[in-house]
């Protein structure tokens, strides 16, 4: 059925930033899967296999988790979350404490490990790191290209999606720590050559191991994910911010639940905006001062520690402040 | 057109025929007859199911799982017709296929990389506006401003050589009527179509391209590996193709709606920032891309009525553009309005990528003409150019009055 909704519905829209708990599952050992959905039960932003998205929990931690879902299902989101007790609370609270019904801040999707084409790819996942890499295979198979996939954890009941995994056959090499020790990763790639492309995600160590296994492999063959911790001056905030409008010189209140580009309509000032996801970037707006929450689809790591636009269709503030050039 | 209810599911069910010279002189007629009949109406001249109304043709635009792309965004469908050339990488491809050449050319027209750009298109429009003038206060805006100024920025942005640029527009106004069906307005450019495709081609090659711009660009993604070397040259190609005539059109449009609307011109004279806001507004009010077809990928049900599988729908942007449903006085060309959220870019993962570079074009037009145009007025008949997908003038003769 043709989902029509009213996107345009101004402020009495959806809030695009938040997503609800639908599920959560357990799918070994330390290990859940979560189902978001738009509060709405609308559309979700479109993703591609390697996206993350930013999750603000309600303890206002953020945390990047890979889309491990279907991208063909527009309705929901599935991330897998691996329980680290060494952490700083984020994957404790998604398992202790977070339940369906409850809803989350979402930042993106944003994508910093796409799947270049290639005529046949090798999948290297250790533990959770085998979270972007299962939409990798989908496309994979879809683009009809050669693939295999080594995948590491410490032992087979602490790995999630062997049951998925399973349907691919010896495509796919499982080799628990405890059972076959370290993976074997020259073993595994093979000769060099040309046309192949590989993509690792996982614990540091696995990924240091893997790049020296591709030393001799064409320059740019390898791509690896890296989670780098955001580092925020702020915490993402569940108050009220104000945003100075440079020009005219007049300040407009945010309050939780709006958008920046609504609040600034309802007092008059319309900037042009498009998409209302964060994904096209009509709205891009300079930021003078202040610190923003980026919500969106477009600014890579650089573009975001320029600090210099923002998107306000989905992106708000960290600080109390915020100074547009408008 | 005669409009009757289908005997079996009450769907409404019209002959007419969109792509007829009689509709594409106005098509407004037809839109709105459209959108009153229902969400959905059934075509039966090209057995296809029409949206007109912005709630329907929005949900379709972003609906890439059941509308599909991938064969073909006109009437023909590449199940089962031969494309008429190999098929764009963007606008006629899904996901998994789409995303590269889509994150690619993304990257390459985003309003980041447009920055660079500003401050000369701004003095090469005001550069432009002096010319223009300084030859007259009467001229025909299609050919001195619309079509001067993207062939002057534009091909240069991309790194085309000096020699052929005048096939530019005559390529892309073929491309775009074979979206249509295979009437005169096709028959009557299928004679050059083989040499301007093959000059196309040859600008797209890495060695016709200056070492800076889009397609240079371009070419150093498929060096990263982003792309492949044999995507290279057609992701050029749909830069060639789309990004020209639509542009061209688009700036006819905004200023068609100004020389028609003085006030609104006064407007933007004492408020130069609303260019932005009037070019968008101009591109919801005359939508140069008027259609876009879709493919079912499963049977789609729209309101009571169920579209099987594998069968075409033909989007009318225009129409939802206009959609009273969703927009006050939508006939109305008027700067106070938000036109945020219009589908003349369309919209979803298929949205104009140009949009970025299309806008920049238009605000450099319109600021520089602002600086010096107190006021501007048609000074004589006006004609349009009948295209199966765009909504075009052929010539808008004008009158200014400088500042």
């Amino acid at each position: 059925m043709l989902g029509v909704q009213q996107p345009w519905a101004g402020h009495a829209g959806v809030d695009r930033t938040v997503v609800r708990v639908e599920e959560k599952t357990r799918v070994a050992d330390g290990v859940v899967t979560l189902t978001l959905a738009a509060p709405d039960g609308g559309r979700l932003p479109d993703w591609t296999p390697g996206a993350h998205v930013d999750l603000t929990l309600d303890n206002g931690l953020t945390r990047q988790y890979s889309l491990c879902g279907d991208r063909w299902d527009a309705h929901a989101y599935r991330v897998g979350v691996l329980l680290e007790p060494a952490g700083r609370g984020g994957s404790a609270y998604v398992h202790q404490q977070l339940a369906p019904g409850h809803v989350v801040g979402l930042g993106g999707p944003r994508n910093d490990f796409p799947l270049v084409p290639a005529d046949s790819y090798l999948f290297v996942a250790g533990g959770i790191g085998i979270t972007p890499i299962l939409p990798m295979i989908v496309q994979a198979e879809l683009l009809s290209a050669d693939w295999r996939l080594i995948y590491g954890g410490r032992e087979r009941r602490s790995m999630a999606f062997l049951d998925e995994l399973a349907a691919h056959g010896d495509r796919v090499q499982v080799r628990p720590q405890d059972e076959h020790g370290l993976l074997d990763l020259p073993g595994f790639l093979g000769r060099p050559r040309p046309g192949t492309r590989v993509y690792g995600c996982g614990p540091a160590p696995l990924l240091a191991a893997l790049e020296r296994a591709c030393a001799g492999w064409p320059p740019r063959t390898l791509h690896t994910e890296r989670f780098v911790a955001a580092e925020r001056g702020a915490p993402v905030r569940t108050t009220p911010f104000e945003v100075e409008l440079h020009r005219s010189g007049r300040t407009v209140t945010v309050a939780p639940g709006t958008s920046v580009l609504e609040a600034l309509a309802e007092a008059g000032v319309e900037v042009l905006s498009s998409c209302r996801q964060g994904t096209c970037g009509t709205c891009e707006t300079t930021v003078l001062a202040g610190q923003p929450d980026h919500r969106d689809s477009l600014l890579d790591d650089e573009g975001r520690a320029a600090g210099d636009c923002m998107y306000p269709c989905v992106s708000r503030s960290c600080s109390d402040r915020l100074v547009l050039d408008l | 057109m005669t409009l009757t209810a289908s005997p079996t599911d009450g769907l409404p069910v019209s002959d007419v025929d969109p792509f007829s010279h009689e509709v594409l002189e106005d098509p407004l007629p037809l839109h709105e007859q459209l959108r009153e009949a229902g969400p959905v109406t059934y075509l039966s001249r090209y057995d296809v199911h029409a949206l007109a109304r912005y709630d329907e043709v929005h949900a379709a635009l972003v609906d890439w799982q059941e509308f599909q792309s991938a064969a073909g965004v006109g009437l023909s469908n590449f199940r089962t017709e031969e494309p008429w050339r190999p098929p764009s990488l963007l606008l006629e491809a899904d996901p998994p296929q789409h995303d590269a050449p889509r994150r690619v050319l993304t990257a390459v027209l985003g309003p980041r990389a447009l920055r660079r750009l500003r401050e000369r298109w701004a003095a090469d429009a005001e550069e432009l506006v002096d010319q223009v003038l300084a030859e007259g206060t009467e001229f025909d805006a299609v050919t001195a401003l619309s079509q001067a100024f993207p062939l002057r920025v534009f091909p240069d942005a991309v790194g085309l050589g000096p020699d052929g640029r005048e096939n530019l527009l005559p390529y892309g106004d073929h491309a775009f009527n074979a979206f249509g069906p295979s009437n005169d307005l096709v028959a009557q450019g299928a004679p050059r179509i083989a040499e301007l495709s093959a000059w196309v081609g040859e600008q797209c090659q890495r060695e016709s391209l200056a070492e800076e711009g889009f397609g240079a660009a371009i070419w150093a993604a498929a060096d990263r590996g982003d792309i492949t070397p044999q995507q290279a040259p057609l992701i050029v190609r749909s830069l060639l193709t789309a990004g020209v005539d639509t542009t061209v059109h688009g700036i006819s449009a905004v200023l068609y709606a100004f020389a028609s609307n003085p006030d609104q011109w006064a407007r933007l004279r004492a408020e130069p920032a609303l260019a932005r806001v009037a070019f968008d507004e101009a591109i919801r009010w005359e939508s140069p891309v008027q259609t876009f077809f879709r493919t079912t990928t499963t049977a789609v049900r729209i309101g009571d009525a169920v579209v099987p599988e594998g069968h075409k729908v033909l989007m009318f942007l225009a129409a939802a553009n206009r959609d009273p449903r969703r927009w006050a006085d939508p006939d109305a060309f008027d700067l106070g309005r938000d036109p945020s959220g219009h589908v003349g870019f369309g919209m979803g993962l298929h949205q104009c990528v140009g949009q970025h570079v299309a806008r920049l074009e238009a605000e450099s037009v319109l600021t520089a003409l602002a600086r010096r145009v107190a006021r501007i007025e048609l000074a004589g008949p006006t004609r349009r150019h009948h295209n199966n997908t765009l909504r075009a003038w052929g010539n808008l003769p004008m009158a200014v009055q400088p500042a």
